[in-house]
């Protein structure tokens, strides 16, 4: 996967304010650096080395420490994500049922690999375990649309929709 | 007062296939038929039979309606709310009797040999509502606990239950409480791992998002025994459902008086948070869970000190499972020899198992320990769809291994598990068939386990790594006998040599396929075939001359251009450009085209 992205970083002023406000609420609570990332996530969309900072610089903490925290999580992204997020799910039950074709599939179709989002910022693609949906297997999501019992003769038309 | 209630599942699976939307369109339907104060619909938890989703069940009756659409909404409404009349067509099959009259649902083969004590809930209540709860004994228990009980009787109570904890390992939860209660500290903390991290496996979600109450006040009594004040659910942000429930039932508690200070008048204070975590499998190893509580990277730490001793901030810090804990409130009313009097000796009470791959009902299943594998894949599990053979069950997740056909009739416990390989792990029950390589599910998690090893000890991190290229070098067909030597050394050492339980557990996969499925790994080095079809690089396409039409839809399909034929004449593949999508075969409605 990844570590840094290519795309520049678009930040708002808002969005800074939003982000240091929580931050100098919450500064004393223990453990509070892993919130704090998903906290900017939930803001940013993605935590750019630039969004580290602002957390890392605010919290007092060293950068070092807050790129650490980003980069051993699988939730944390350094890539921003598409405005659809496609996750096919390869948990045991999906994977046996054949979502690991599924996944080959769409990587061929949108052109990208795993945790990638295509140049127009429309999709991105990841490999996600389990959502627990295991009686439709195999499954994948789009943002919050489940779609299960797959074949692969359908995703062009789920594509379709978006 | 109502006269009927409507069940709609609420867990994630029947959410996943528009279960919001169905009790949406019955409240509507059920308004407009004027019938709003004789009826009430309810969400509910899990019902188990995931396979059947979206389940909708009707009381007093019980008519228990599967794969319910949002068109059928009004036929119900119409016909078996107004009218009285059960709609036998859209009924679970096997709840119709060749009469048509309706069966009881505990008289079907899914649900007559299991025994709800963790999900005794899931499906009856509504969990966003704390009134149903303790309409059903709840926090009777941590009544009865803090008013009659010493921590020490507590203690007692859940070591003569005999209860291992349901994470996996097995340790006994009052041996764990006792520890901790005999170290004085000015804090203690009670943690709750929900941080399911096996993929295939969702019992933990199931209880969260069937019955929050449950665990909440299993924790409530784990920091009465331990004389903890602070409690935290570390639970998957991926869990959206189950987070949410689980919000709603921790400040109606508060609201009660049953979290907070002095709960039942008694001075008893605790109170419960809930830190998501952000992705991380080895975060569901208890150090490196309460080292991601504390907002660092999810590292595990060597052991000991153990957490009872040094655990959370450093203080001692007990950690259950939520499984575990599901079962402690009904241990405290019904007392542990009720709980011995299910399951076996040295593993008493019930277990929980995600049933799912190649089975035809997929869902929840709890069984009391000692039921072999045959029941649960055979009656429970209804078997095998399309006549296929059951070649293998998988449960323990990553850490666990494969259980043979030889072996199905195999009573599952803690102790048969481990002894053949295994081990119980959390609960995934993954049931494969004769379409399954074997070779291909070791790499499957191995690959898993690579991903997720955190880097902090060699053994796991450089170790799995090159276990997975000595079985990738297999699938390629380039393996020799003598590979198979070194991953069993190798193997072994990264069992023997591993900081945690990742490390140490995450070669299984393989060791067990390779003690019950060898011959499957010499036909990969040997004759360069896959049995099963599975291995990319072993396999090759074929045209059979004599069934192929040349209608040229496979020729059409081929994104390599490798097939190539003239119309109304036996197509050709040809082998060197063949890239093994299979593109091919799915279009061919002759069946000409074979793999192997």
């Amino acid at each position: 996967m990844r570590r840094f992205s290519s795309v520049p970083f678009r930040g708002t002023k808002e969005q800074e304010r939003e982000l240091t406000e929580w931050l100098e609420q919450h500064k004393d609570m223990p453990g509070v650096a892993m919130p704090a990332l998903q906290k900017a996530q939930e803001i940013y969309g993605y935590l750019p080395i630039e969004v580290q900072r602002i957390v890392a610089d605010t919290l007092g903490k060293p950068l070092a420490e807050i790129y650490g925290i980003s980069t051993f999580y699988a939730q944390f992204s350094l890539c921003p994500k598409g405005a659809y997020k496609i996750s096919v799910c390869l948990g045991t039950a999906c994977y046996v049922k054949g979502s690991g074709k599924i996944y080959e599939k769409l990587s061929q179709k949108l052109g990208i690999g795993g945790g990638e989002c295509t140049p127009d910022g429309k999709f991105s693609l990841d490999a996600c375990r389990c959502i627990g949906a295991c009686g439709l297997a195999p499954v994948m999501t789009v943002n919050d649309d489940v779609y299960g019992r797959l074949t692969g003769d359908e995703l062009d038309d789920i594509l379709a929709k978006y | 007062m109502y006269r009927s209630h409507v069940m709609v599942c609420g867990g994630t699976g029947c959410t996943s296939s528009n279960s919001d939307k169905i009790a949406a369109a019955f409240d509507a339907e059920i308004t407009a038929t004027g019938l709003q104060d004789e009826v009430k619909v309810i969400r509910t938890g899990c019902f188990g039979l995931c396979a059947l989703g979206p389940i909708v069940v009707i009381y007093p009756e019980g008519s228990f309606y599967s794969m319910v659409k949002e068109e059928d909404v009004k036929e119900i409404v119409d016909e078996h709310l107004l009218k009285g009349r059960p709609v036998t067509r859209l009924l679970y099959d096997e709840t119709v009797a060749a009469d048509n009259t309706v069966k009881s649902l505990d008289d079907t083969a899914f649900y007559k040999k299991q025994k709800r004590v963790a999900l005794h809930n899931c499906g009856v209540i509504n969990p966003e509502n704390i009134e149903e709860y303790i309409a059903f004994d709840g926090y009777q228990a941590l009544g009865k606990v803090l008013t009659e009980m010493t921590p020490e009787q507590v203690i007692q109570t859940v070591l003569d239950s005999g209860l291992r904890g349901r994470g996996g390992a097995g340790f006994p939860t009052g041996l764990k409480w006792r520890f901790a209660a005999g170290n004085q500290a000015d804090q203690k903390y009670v943690c709750c791992n929900a941080d399911e991290g096996d993929p295939g496996a969702f019992m933990d979600r199931s209880i969260l998002e069937g019955d929050p109450h449950v665990v909440i006040e299993a924790m409530a009594i784990a920091a009465y025994a331990i004389g903890a004040t602070q409690g935290y659910v570390y639970i998957r942000a991926e869990y959206p459902i189950a987070v949410h429930r689980l919000q709603i039932a921790i400040e109606q508690a508060r609201e009660y008086g049953l979290l907070g200070k002095d709960i039942f008048g008694t001075g008893f204070c605790f109170d419960l948070d809930i830190k998501l975590g952000a992705g991380a499998f080895v975060c569901g190893e208890e150090t490196a869970l309460m080292t991601s509580i504390e907002g660092k990277r999810g590292e595990p730490r060597p052991r000991p000190p153990f957490p009872a001793v040094k655990g959370l901030f450093g203080k001692p810090t007990i950690l259950n499972n939520v499984e575990t804990y599901a079962n402690v409130p009904r241990i405290i009313l019904n007392g542990a020899e009720w709980f011995r009097s299910m399951g076996t000796e040295k593993s008493p009470g019930t277990k929980v198992f995600a049933l799912g791959g190649k089975i035809k009902n997929t869902g929840l299943v709890e069984i009391p320990m000692g039921t072999t594998l045959r029941t649960i894949v055979e009656e429970i599990g209804g078997g095998i769809p399309g006549g296929k053979k059951f070649k293998a069950a998988q449960t323990g997740g990553p850490s666990g291994g494969c259980i043979p056909a030889s072996l199905i009739d195999t009573p599952i416990d803690y102790d048969n598990l481990l002894a053949i390989g295994s081990m119980m792990g959390s609960g995934g029950l993954i049931v494969m068939d004769e379409d399954t390589c074997m070779v291909d599910i070791a790499k499957f998690f191995l690959e898993f386990t690579v991903d997720e090893s955190c880097g902090k000890c060699t053994p796991c991190r450089v170790g799995t790594k090159r276990l997975l290229e000595l079985l990738n070098k297999i699938t390629d067909g380039n393996g020799t006998m003598e590979d198979l030597d070194k991953i069993t050394e190798l193997a072994e050492f990264i069992k023997a040599n591993s900081l945690c339980g990742l490390g140490q557990t995450a070669p299984n996969p393989v060791l067990s396929t390779l003690r019950y499925f060898r011959d499957e790994y010499v036909e990969h080095i040997v004759n360069k075939r896959c049995p099963a079809g599975v291995c990319k690089a072993l396999l090759n396409y074929k045209i059979d001359p004599v069934k192929c039409k040349g209608c040229t839809a496979c020729a059409r399909a081929c994104p390599a251009g490798a097939i190539s034929g003239t119309v109304r004449q036996p197509h050709v593949i040809d082998t060197a450009k063949c890239i093994k999508c299979g593109a091919c075969m799915e279009k061919c409605r002759f069946g000409a085209i074979s793999k192997g």
